[in-house]
Formats: C-alpha cells, structure tokens, sequence
C-alpha cells in the first residue's frame, strides 16, 4: 500500500515516478496518464502565489488498476479512503480497483493551502476537496476522449460507468485499461467542469476503509517494520533533562553486547549500534554517562502551577476585545470568577517514533511515518550535506500521530541522519516507549482565569479570560502566519473566537519560556480552551440560575449551525429526561477546524472517587460528510482520546525529569472504562471541514459538567483525580 | 538454538535464548505483524499464542517458547477468513491500525473459551489491550458480531 517496502523495487518504482514527474511522458508498458493542473481553483492558486507545476494523483494500468497516489499521511484518520473517494467520484472508475501509494516528495503534492507537504490542521480532505475532484475528472475527460475518437463518435455522446467508456447508440464500449495508451497520447484537458452534488455516487456514502484488510494480517507496513538489506538498528540515550549535554560516556560495558557495533556521540545524545534491536537497548542499558544537565535541571511543573496562576492575575497580550468589559464587570450584578488547569500531555501514538536511513555519499534515503515531508526533507538534507532533492522520503503507514510526527525541528528524522552518519549503514533509529513519554515536545501546559459579570436575571454580560501557557508556533515555519501582536491564535483558539453572544468581551494572553519542547496534540489549543470555556460557561448558567442547554442555546441564538448540532445533542441525550440514580448528565460544544460539535455525557462517581463515563452522546456538522462512517470513527475516537486526557494522563517535571515512564504511570482509557458512544451527523451541503480532530475538545467539559450534575462538584483541573472526588458520589 | 514452531513451521534461531520473543518473531524471522508498543506487558500490542494461550511476546523470553507452537497474526488464516478478521472488515474497526493485532490476537482466545461473550467477558479479556486511536466501541460490536459469524458456521 505504501512505498515503503524497502525493497529494490520500491526504489526503481520511486526513480521513474520522480522521471515521471518531470517529464509527464507514457513511460514503458505502465502507460501512465499524466495528471497537468492547467490552472487549479482560486483559493489554490492565490495560497500558492502561482499555477501548480504537473501533478500526478494517479496512475492507470492496463489492468485496470488504478493506484492514487496520496499527498496526506494515513495515521488512522481514513485519508487513504476518504481521499481515493473524492478523485474516483469523478474519475468513476470501479472501486474495487483503487488501490492507494504514499507520494513521494514532491512540490506537486504541496499541501493546497500551507504550500508544503504535511498532514495536520484536520485539513486533509478539506483541503483536497476540488483538487482531487478535478484530477479525477481531467483523466476520465482523456480516457473518453480516446474512446471517442477511436470510435468516431463525439465524446459528448459517451458516458462512464465503472471504469468503462459506453457509447450507448451502437453498442460499443471500453474498459479505461484498454485506452491508457491512446488517451497517453492526448494532451489534458483546459477545461475541467465538476458534477452536481445532486449526482456524487460515492461521496456522502459509507464505504470502508481500503487499508483494513492489510491491518489484520500484518501485512500493513508502519516505519517499524522497514527492513533495508544490510541495515542495522540503533538506540540513542538522550539527557534526562531537556537541552542537557552529554559530559562523559564509558562506553566498554556497552560495547561487550554480542552485537552492539558501534557506540557514538551524536548531537542529541549517545547512539548505540547494533546488530539487532534488542542487542542495542541492552547496550544502551550498560551505558554510564555523565549529563551537563544545563538550564532546566531545575524545572517543575508544580512551581509553574503556582508560577501561571500568579502571572493570570494580570492581563496579558491582548487577543480579543468587543465592548467594554471592565465597565460591564463593573456594573454586574454578580461576578464569578475561576481558574483552570490542563498538564503538559504526550501524544503516544501506539507505534514509538522510529525511523529508517539509508546515506550514501550522494544520496540520502528516509523510511518512516512522518506527517511534515517538507520540513523533514529541508532538516534531513542540512544535516547529510546534501541538497533537498538528493533527499528522498517514503512514507509508510503511521500507528498514530496525533501532531507528534509533523515535528517543528524533525527531531525523529534529523537523530536518525546523525545515527547512520555514524553508523556507517542503513540503520534503523527506534524509540522505546520511555523514550517517547521523556522525548518532550508535549501539549503546553496551560492555566486559565475566568472572570464573568452576570447582570440582575443571571444573564453573562461581561467576560474576562485571561491564559497563561507556551507558545507553541513560536520559532516554527507558521510563526509568520499565526502569531500577530504578540499573540499566538493557537492559544487562544477556542477562546478569542467563542460562539457565544456575549457583548462585553476580553481574552488575553501571557506565553512564558519555559526550556520544555512543546508541539501541537490533536485539536491544539482547543484542546485547553474546550475544557476551560465550556467548563466556565457551565459555571456561569449554574451562577445565574439558568439550565446549562437553556442558556447556550439563548446565546447561540445567531449561530445556526453550532444551535443546530447543540439541540440534536441535547435531544438524543435526553436532556432534562430522568437518569438512572447516581448519574449526572454534562453539555457542551465546540467550534473547531471550522467543524460545530456539542456532546452530551452521562457519568457517575464511585464513593473512592472513581469516574464511570456512561454514555456519550456527539453531534456534528463537518460540513458534507464525505465517509459518514470515518465521521463517525473519527468522533468515537476523539472522544476516547478526550477522555483519556481527562481522566488519566499528565506529564510532569521534578528537578528537570519527566515522571512518567511508561503505560503504568502514563495511563490510557481501556476497554472496561470505554463508554457507549453515539455519533449524529447534520446533513450538510456545505464544504467539507474537518474531522481528525473536532471530536475531542468537547468531551472533557461535557464530563465535568456531568460531575457537577452528579455530585454538585466543580472540577477545574485536569486530569480528574479520585481524591477530587472521594466522598462525593451522591449529591446532597 | 532455539527450535519450536511457528504459525505451524518449525523454526530455529540462534538468538540469545533471553531475548524477548517479540524481538525474535520481528527481527529474526521477519514476521512484523507482532507489534512493539510498551516493552512491558502494559499494551498488548505484541500480543501472540504460545499453545493456544494469549501472551505478550515482549516479555516473554525465547527460552519459554522451545519446543511450543507461537501463533502470531499471520497465521491467524491465510486468507482474512478467519471470523474475527471478517468481522473487522465488517465493522471497519481500525484506524491507524498498530494495535489490531495484539487486539485479534487477544480475542481469538476469547472466543474460542468463551463462544458467546458478554460485554463484561469482553472486557475482561480486552482491557489489556490499549488502543491509542480509540476504536474499543468497534471491537466490542465486532467480537460480538465474530461470535454470531462462528455460530452461523457452527449450525448451518
């Protein structure tokens, strides 16, 4: 399915794609059809600030077979479905031949708004929606076009059906196997016209995945399982505390392992080399290192609690301000006021970060599962000497990425150019699972202050939200974009931009340095501003005496679509029903990715203080849903990881160290604990918008709010901790 | 050298007999199916048969398999016909996908103790099995849909 392989085929297969790309000529038996983009929608071309070189989204086959080629990473989130979809809705091949490839790396496969090839944003499918579309169409207008003109009939009176040409009138038809070399011969069409919606035949239907069957026999191939002949395999040990130098390494114990080959200083630590996996972290287990620990050996997320809370007490940088907030809290009848708090989180994927390289004196070759092929591209090739297009990246299958893997710094791929400088093979540089949860680049730890004035009928007249957290776009490529007056919109996603009709408005920002690598981590800033937000709002309708459903739909009086998807959420959660004793019910939306979410749960706490997530009940509006069935996977699985972050993880520091080792102190949602799980979709002819991540900033406020409902307790700290709760399971 | 079968063929390898399992079944046999999450029996990721019995190959050193049958994902059937792999499609459960095996793994046993599951069995046997991407509402629909296929096929 991917190009990675790692075989002698792959490699030839990846030259002739790359000839291919420049020359866009028939090339041998393949008989290829190129793909031009004579001039691509506007929102495109004025992104990009020119045409799109020639592109190639696939490839046809005499034998039918046809192989998209897929700019967008699979990480779980169905793109090597859901992107196949849009381009055969218009190609109209039959699906039973699709077969999908990872791209290389290319320009052509730029990403249509970020100009860079690199999967994030939830904006896989949105952003490809007319692309792929009209990649499709331009080959199906070719293939009929031979068909046509080798039957002297005016293609206007041909129609396709399952990647067959008919001419209807005489009885004649052709499969688009059969015309791959004439329609080679023509040139691509100017003019590509798309279908009426009211016509899509695939897109808006559930259909499943094209990966799953290789994900049940092991055949699928994630970076992991990259094998290159002659390769060996190789551990590094990094400083315990971020930024730290390597002082002193004894390397004799180490280099006693059957085995191990090699043990070397690299920039970011101490590699060792061997044979096998195992022979290597058993090497790196005899290492004795001395640290020059540098700044951070004093770093803990205790003192930065305290540290945030005391810097929320001032306003920060400013991000939004309608009205005149200080005059209306001024003038308010009450005032409320809270503060949040959300840990530092690690991503951890279920596949650890890996990479394979293969470096030769005049070529650089990458395996691995990445979702920022450019960035990679640029890093890999400073650090090998090489210039970027003697750079190549087969992308395999990711066990997750969820951010990590679309590194500001490549840190994953620019170690593993070190490693094989040094190892002097192909080598494969694999983390463990302590290697990841230490690696750092973590979701920011974030503090939150709220203050709201209620006017005399408890009605929010005025609200102040004040955030205290690091900036995470800070000293990347997208600094230039998103941060503006100081203020990075990642912080403040989720907040500055509220739905709600609230007149008097202010939120403000402080971003302190803090020496811990921090990334984005599925929803971003929303995944603080949602529990924050929709937690104080929860607060402030208890405060005025207003239902919590009552009051937000009052105040998403103008915004049609999030009142829409908030009142089916409410109406299939049995709002206001009676609940089995002992349960409480919590609401809450979320606006993001340009996605309306709100979700309704139904919890209950044990007298230890143990939470029990009942039911989950989410609505949402994407737009129109191009695979209503990975909607649907995609919010069951958001609301899992939301759930996760609420209930059990959190990444600490003490004297510099992260705390967490492994699965048994970094713990994820199980089976047991697993909630029922409801997905509705608003029927939508609107753009697609994003999915991979809208289903999880709302979950976590939804469940405290249950709790609240339950037992008449306020949670404002994730995660959620049994002593929080002790005692509390019925509310008196 | 170590010799015991694997997925029906006998094998022999010349790891250090304290060599984790899993290592083996990836690295010397090349059978990547069998996946690396946690090191530590926490996931399941690495979960495979030794005589017919869930283990996590992770920790499991080769020494233990001498002489024993491992299963591992390849071998679960040769053609996706196996139930549970049919009723994964059915239900297309996986996402990203890294953890499945270990999940399939996991639930062969399962099933084949316990033909008809209650959503309790289930998550008795499945909560050491981690999925990052948060499919367990799927799993749990397509254990018990794999118990109905098994059923239809015992009672024709």
């Amino acid at each position: 399915m991917s190009a990675a392989n790692g075989t002698v085929n792959a490699k030839q297969a990846m030259l002739a794609r790359r000839d291919f790309l420049k020359s866009s000529a028939t090339i041998g038996a393949g008989l290829w059809i190129a793909a031009y983009v004579p001039e691509l929608a506007a929102g495109v071309a004025e992104s990009n600030g020119k045409v799109l070189a020639p592109n190639a989204f696939l490839r046809i086959a005499p034998d039918e077979t046809v192989t998209v080629i897929a700019n967008h990473s699979e990480m779980g989130q169905g793109v090597y479905t859901s992107l196949p979809m849009l381009l055969n809705e218009e190609l109209e091949a039959d699906w039973s031949k699709v077969k999908v490839e990872s791209a290389p790396v290319d320009a052509a496969y730029n990403h249509t708004v970020f100009n860079m090839q690199m999967t994030g944003g939830s904006t896989s499918t949105p952003s490809e929606w007319e692309r792929l579309r009209r990649m499709g169409a331009m080959a199906r207008i070719m293939l009929v076009d031979a068909a046509a003109q080798k039957w002297g009939v005016d293609a206007s009176t041909c129609r396709v059906q399952k990647g067959v040409v008919i001419h209807a009138a005489s009885g004649r038809k052709a499969s688009y196997g059969s015309l791959v070399e004439s329609a080679s011969q023509s040139k691509p069409p100017q003019n590509i016209p798309l279908k009426d919606a009211k016509n899509f035949s695939l897109i808006g239907k559930s259909t499943r995945r094209l990966d799953t069957p290789s994900k049940l026999d092991g055949s699928a191939q994630f970076g992991l399982d990259v094998r290159v002949p002659g390769m060996l395999f190789a551990l590094v040990a990094r400083p315990p505390v971020f930024g730290g130098k390597v002082a002193s390494v004894d390397s004799a114990e180490a280099l006693k392992i059957p085995g191990v080959r090699a043990v070397e200083q690299i920039p970011s630590g101490v590699a060792v080399v061997a044979e096998r996996f195992w022979a290597a972290k058993q090497g790196r287990d005899k290492l004795k290192i001395s640290w020059d620990e540098g700044e951070n050996a004093q770093l803990s997320t205790e003192k930065m609690l305290q540290e945030f809370s005391r810097l929320s007490a001032s306003s920060g940088s400013i991000a939004k301000k309608t009205g005149d907030p200080a005059g209306a809290l001024a003038g308010a009848a009450k005032i409320i006021t809270a503060e949040y708090d959300v840990p530092y989180l690690a991503h951890a994927m279920m596949e650890p970060l890996n990479c394979v390289v293969d470096l030769k004196a005049d070529s650089c070759e990458i395996w691995t599962g990445t979702q920022f092929q450019t960035v990679d591209r640029l890093s890999a090739a400073k650090v090998a000497g090489l210039p970027p297009e003697k750079v190549q990246i087969h992308t395999t299958l990711l066990g997750g990425g969820f951010g990590r893997r679309a590194n500001p710094a490549s840190d994953f791929v620019v170690e593993a150019v070190h490693v094989a400088k040094v190892a002097k093979a192909p080598v494969k540089v694999v983390w463990t699972r302590e290697d990841d949860l230490a690696g750092g680049w973590y979701r920011p730890m974030w503090h939150d202050r709220f203050v709201a004035g209620l006017d005399a009928q408890g009605n929010p007249v005025a609200w102040t939200h004040t955030i205290v957290g690091q900036s995470i776009m800070q000293g990347t490529l997208f600094e230039g974009f998103v941060i503006k007056d100081g203020v990075d919109g990642t912080s403040v996603e989720g907040a500055a931009d509220i739905l709600y009709g609230i007149p008097n408005l202010q939120v403000d920002l402080h971003s302190p340095k803090i020496g811990v690598p921090v990334q984005w981590w599925r929803s971003v800033g929303h995944s603080h501003t949602g529990f924050s937000v929709e937690g104080f709002f929860d607060e402030v309708a208890h405060a005025g005496g207003k239902d919590p459903y009552e009051l937000r739909r009052k105040l998403l009086a103008n915004q049609p679509r999030m009142s829409a998807v908030l009142q089916l959420a409410a109406e299939k959660g049995g709002w206001g029903k009676p609940l089995a004793a002992g349960r409480g019910r919590g609401i809450a939306t979320h606006f993001s990715f340009d996605s309306y979410v709100a979700q309704v749960v139904e919890a209950s706490v044990g007298k230890n203080g143990n939470v029990r997530v009942h039911r989950v009940v989410c609505a949402v509006d994407c737009g129109r849903a191009i695979n209503p069935d990975i909607v649907k996977a995609q919010m069951e699985g958001g609301i899992i990881f939301g759930l996760t972050a609420a209930l059990k993880t959190e990444i600490t520091l003490q004297n510099g160290r992260v705390q967490q080792k492994n699965f048994h102190d970094y713990q994820m949602l199980r089976m047991f604990e697993s909630p029922e799980i409801e997905v509705y979709i608003v029927p939508s002819e609107e753009n697609p918008t994003g999915v991979g991540e809208p289903g999880v900033p709302p979950v976590a406020p939804a469940l405290t709010n249950a709790i609240f409902a339950a037992t008449g307790k306020r949670i404002r700290r994730l995660p959620i901790r049994p002593s929080d709760l002790a005692g509390s399971e019925v509310k008196s | 050298m170590t010799s015991f079968f694997v997925n029906g063929k006998p094998v022999k390898v010349d790891d250090d007999p304290a060599t984790p399992l899993l290592w083996v079944l990836r690295d010397s046999l090349g059978l990547t199916g069998t996946k690396f999450g946690c090191g530590m029996a926490l996931c399941g990721a690495c979960t495979v048969h030794l005589d017919g019995q869930a283990i996590r190959s992770c920790v499991a050193p080769l020494s233990r398999v001498e002489g024993k049958r491992v299963t591992t994902i390849e071998g679960l059937s040769t053609n996706l016909s196996h139930p549970l792999q049919r009723a994964w499609i059915e239900v297309d459960v996986p996402q990203c996908g890294y953890c499945q095996s270990g999940q399939i793994m996991s639930a062969a046993v399962l099933l084949r103790e316990n033909p008809k599951p209650t959503d309790k069995d289930i998550d008795e046997a499945m909560s050491g099995n981690i999925c990052r991407c948060g499919t367990y509402t799927r799993i749990r629909r397509a254990i018990h849909r794999a118990a109905e296929m098994a059923a239809e096929k015992r009672t024709p």
